[in-house]
């Protein structure tokens, strides 16, 4: 586990939105290393849809702060060629839906590029995009989509849930050397938390502890992390115990975080937004019974999404992703209770 | 005016590609090289007249069909060979192959797989360049088949609203994979199509190598004084099928006789012995050079050892 200032309370921590903390870290990053530039699709003068990167266009200019026409493929592409000739581009792509159009980049060229060239060449590009559902966008721009990119060798996927992991975690992205896919929820950016003022990193595959307990282990990632722990401050009404992993970060997976939590409470709940099928969740509890099968004293539970789009009606859209009772009922399931 | 060094240097180019390839499909044949490969039979003028005409800090981006760029950009014979022969001395350690051999130590970000994927890599070269404010260039190959996926389109206009130093390379050998072009585009001239993204855009007999040279040359100074991109379209013809177990029996007999009597590097050779005081010994010469250069590449990959799965293995468990 990673140290985490963010639960001291030093003088110098402030609490900033998780869209703040991002800002920070491309700023942080861009005066570091003149090689990173950031483009995306208004990510100048108009800051970002998310406003991710207001006020970075007048501090940078129009050099390596971009603004790109909507061609998705071909300007994460350029990230990937920059990348290749000594660059550290950061390439938004405003929906994780619209990633669908750059497959080819991500998944033939950035990911593969590395292995491909045996080892000699390096593409140390982050993509940056925005995933999730809960604001009524509908199928084509709330998909959970971490699992395809997880799927593939050679990329490296980050998926924050607070202000403090967000801005380290990016800080260390732009750094890595390989291709990482970062991606945020659409519902965290105005989320706030304790962030330091004095600069720091999270390293890539450090998951962390969000909750220490003893009677249950809830993994999750993303938005989910904070559905999570909500579901266990309710159950810790009920007097039950739960322990709160937020991996942090897909790839690399921090295995050994989970299955020491696992060994000690013997009962693992898994919550992913994303579909079901041929999710993350479902790999992680295979790795789970594989290597801590006479530990679990109940089947691993997975609370995920359903195998459907996203709807646009609010509450078929609720009924669609695990909600905090979701999880509350798994823990008690896996609980015997 | 050109000097025989110069012309010298260009048919040994020619001549090593073709050797290059010959040798190759000798040793597809034998059983020797598996999987796909692409021969650039045909096309060496190309990427001979194109590198002639680049600086050793420029960039190329290359196709599935690019042994021709590579070796016309510097690249080594005995790591190409001992690549495609998938060995780990080779330049991907055996892990690339033929479609993927890149070297970015000498400006070749590499071959690709994917029709049209190494379009917009090439900009983001481009991309970099501009950023750091260099005068480097960028050249990207990529064929007739290519200018129909999306990424040409998009990418050329990226490189236009951006202004970059980029060079769209198109090698229009007139066949994507077996469709023909004029089945394929309703305007065959497809450096046509450029004009539409504000990219001056032109044809050249891309059997030619000193007019391809020459119509680089200038297109090169263009990028460096900041006025590219440009684009320029060489007409070409393959010598054969697709790959190497394609027969191209789609392409009609007489065309392809035509283009032979055309063969690059024929010409190339006319050239030297007509422009300079080479006399054909002297050519021959040349000639045997490269096949005893080509023949010692072979002889090295073959001898060379084969990756190693156990270590492979274990470099898989780190990612």
């Amino acid at each position: 586990m990673s140290e985490d200032r963010s639960k001291s309370d030093g003088q110098d921590v402030r609490r900033i939105m998780f869209r703040e903390a991002l800002n920070e870290a491309l700023r942080e990053e861009m005066r570091r290393d003149e090689t990173v530039f950031v483009m995306g699709g208004g990510i100048g003068q108009r800051g970002g849809s998310y406003k991710v990167t207001v006020g970075l266009l007048d501090e940078f200019g129009p050099r390596r702060i971009i603004d790109t026409p909507i061609s998705e493929a071909s300007f994460t592409g350029a990230g990937v060629g920059a990348a290749i000739t000594g660059m550290r581009p950061v390439v938004e792509i405003l929906f994780i839906d619209f990633a669908s159009l750059i497959i080819d980049q991500i998944v033939n060229q950035a990911a593969k590029y590395r292995f491909m060239s045996g080892g000699r060449g390096r593409v140390p590009m982050v993509l940056r995009t925005q995933g999730g559902s809960g604001n009524g966008l509908a199928a084509q721009h709330s998909q959970s989509l971490e699992a395809w990119y997880y799927h593939t060798p050679g990329l490296k996927v980050v998926m924050p849930s607070t202000p403090y992991d967000a801005k380290g975690l990016l800080k260390s992205a732009i750094r890595d050397n390989d291709p990482v896919m970062f991606i945020e929820h659409k519902l965290l950016y105005m989320t706030e938390g304790p962030v330091p003022q004095d600069e720091y990193t999270i390293e890539l595959g450090a998951g962390d502890i969000k909750r220490r307990g003893n009677d249950v282990t809830i993994v999750a990632w993303s938005n989910m992390v904070l559905r999570a722990l909500s579901a266990a401050e309710k159950l810790a009404q009920q007097g039950i115990e739960t322990e709160v992993i937020d991996l942090r970060t897909l790839v690399p997976l921090d295995k050994q975080l989970i299955l020491e939590s696992v060994k000690k409470t013997e009962h693992l709940v898994i919550v992913q937004e994303a579909v079901r099928r041929g999710g993350v969740a479902s790999d992680i509890a295979s790795i789970v019974q594989a290597e801590a099968f006479d530990f679990l004293d109940a089947p691993i539970e997975i609370v995920a999404g359903k195998n459907t789009p996203i709807p646009f009606n609010v509450h078929l859209e609720r009924a669609s992703v695990p909600q905090e009772g979701d999880i509350i009922e798994a823990v008690r399931k896996v609980l015997h209770l | 005016m050109y000097s025989r060094e110069f012309l010298e240097q260009l048919y040994r180019t020619l001549y090593t590609i073709r050797v290059f390839e010959t040798e190759c499909i000798k040793l597809y044949r034998q059983g020797l090289i598996i999987g796909y490969f692409h021969p650039y039979l045909g096309e060496e003028a190309i990427a001979t007249g194109v590198c002639a005409a680049l600086r050793k800090d420029d960039y190329i981006v290359s196709t599935h069909r690019g042994h021709g760029h590579c070796i016309a950009r510097g690249g080594e014979l005995k790591k190409m060979v001992a690549e495609v022969l998938g060995r780990e001395v080779g330049y991907c350690r055996g892990r690339g192959g033929s479609m993927h051999i890149a070297d970015v130590n000498i400006g070749n970000i590499g071959a690709n797989g994917i029709v049209g994927g190494g379009i917009p890599i090439g900009v983001g070269a481009g991309l970099g360049i501009s950023i750091r404010g260099t005068d480097q260039v960028v050249v990207i190959f990529f064929s007739d088949g290519a200018c129909n996926n999306g990424v040409f389109a998009e990418s050329l206009n990226l490189a236009a609203i951006w202004d970059l130093p980029v060079i769209f390379l198109l090698e229009n050998n007139q066949y994507a994979v077996s469709s023909p072009i004029e089945e394929m585009s309703r305007i065959p001239d497809l450096y046509r199509r450029a004009e539409g993204y504000g990219v001056p855009a032109y044809p050249v007999d891309g059997n030619d190598v000193l007019v391809v040279y020459e119509k680089t040359k200038e297109a090169i100074e263009a990028c460096r004084n900041g006025k590219g991109p440009v684009m320029i379209e060489a007409k070409t013809y393959r010598h054969g099928g697709h790959h190497v177990n394609d027969p191209g029996l789609y392409m009609p007999r007489d065309r392809l006789e035509y283009y032979k009597s055309k063969d690059p590097v024929a010409l190339g050779r006319k050239y030297l012995l007509e422009k300079t005081k080479c006399t054909k010994q002297e050519a021959a010469a040349i000639e045997q050079q490269v096949q005893k250069a080509m023949e010692e590449a072979i002889e090295f990959a073959k001898n060379s050892p084969e990756p190693s799965v156990e270590r492979f293995l274990e470099e898989v468990e780190q990612n």
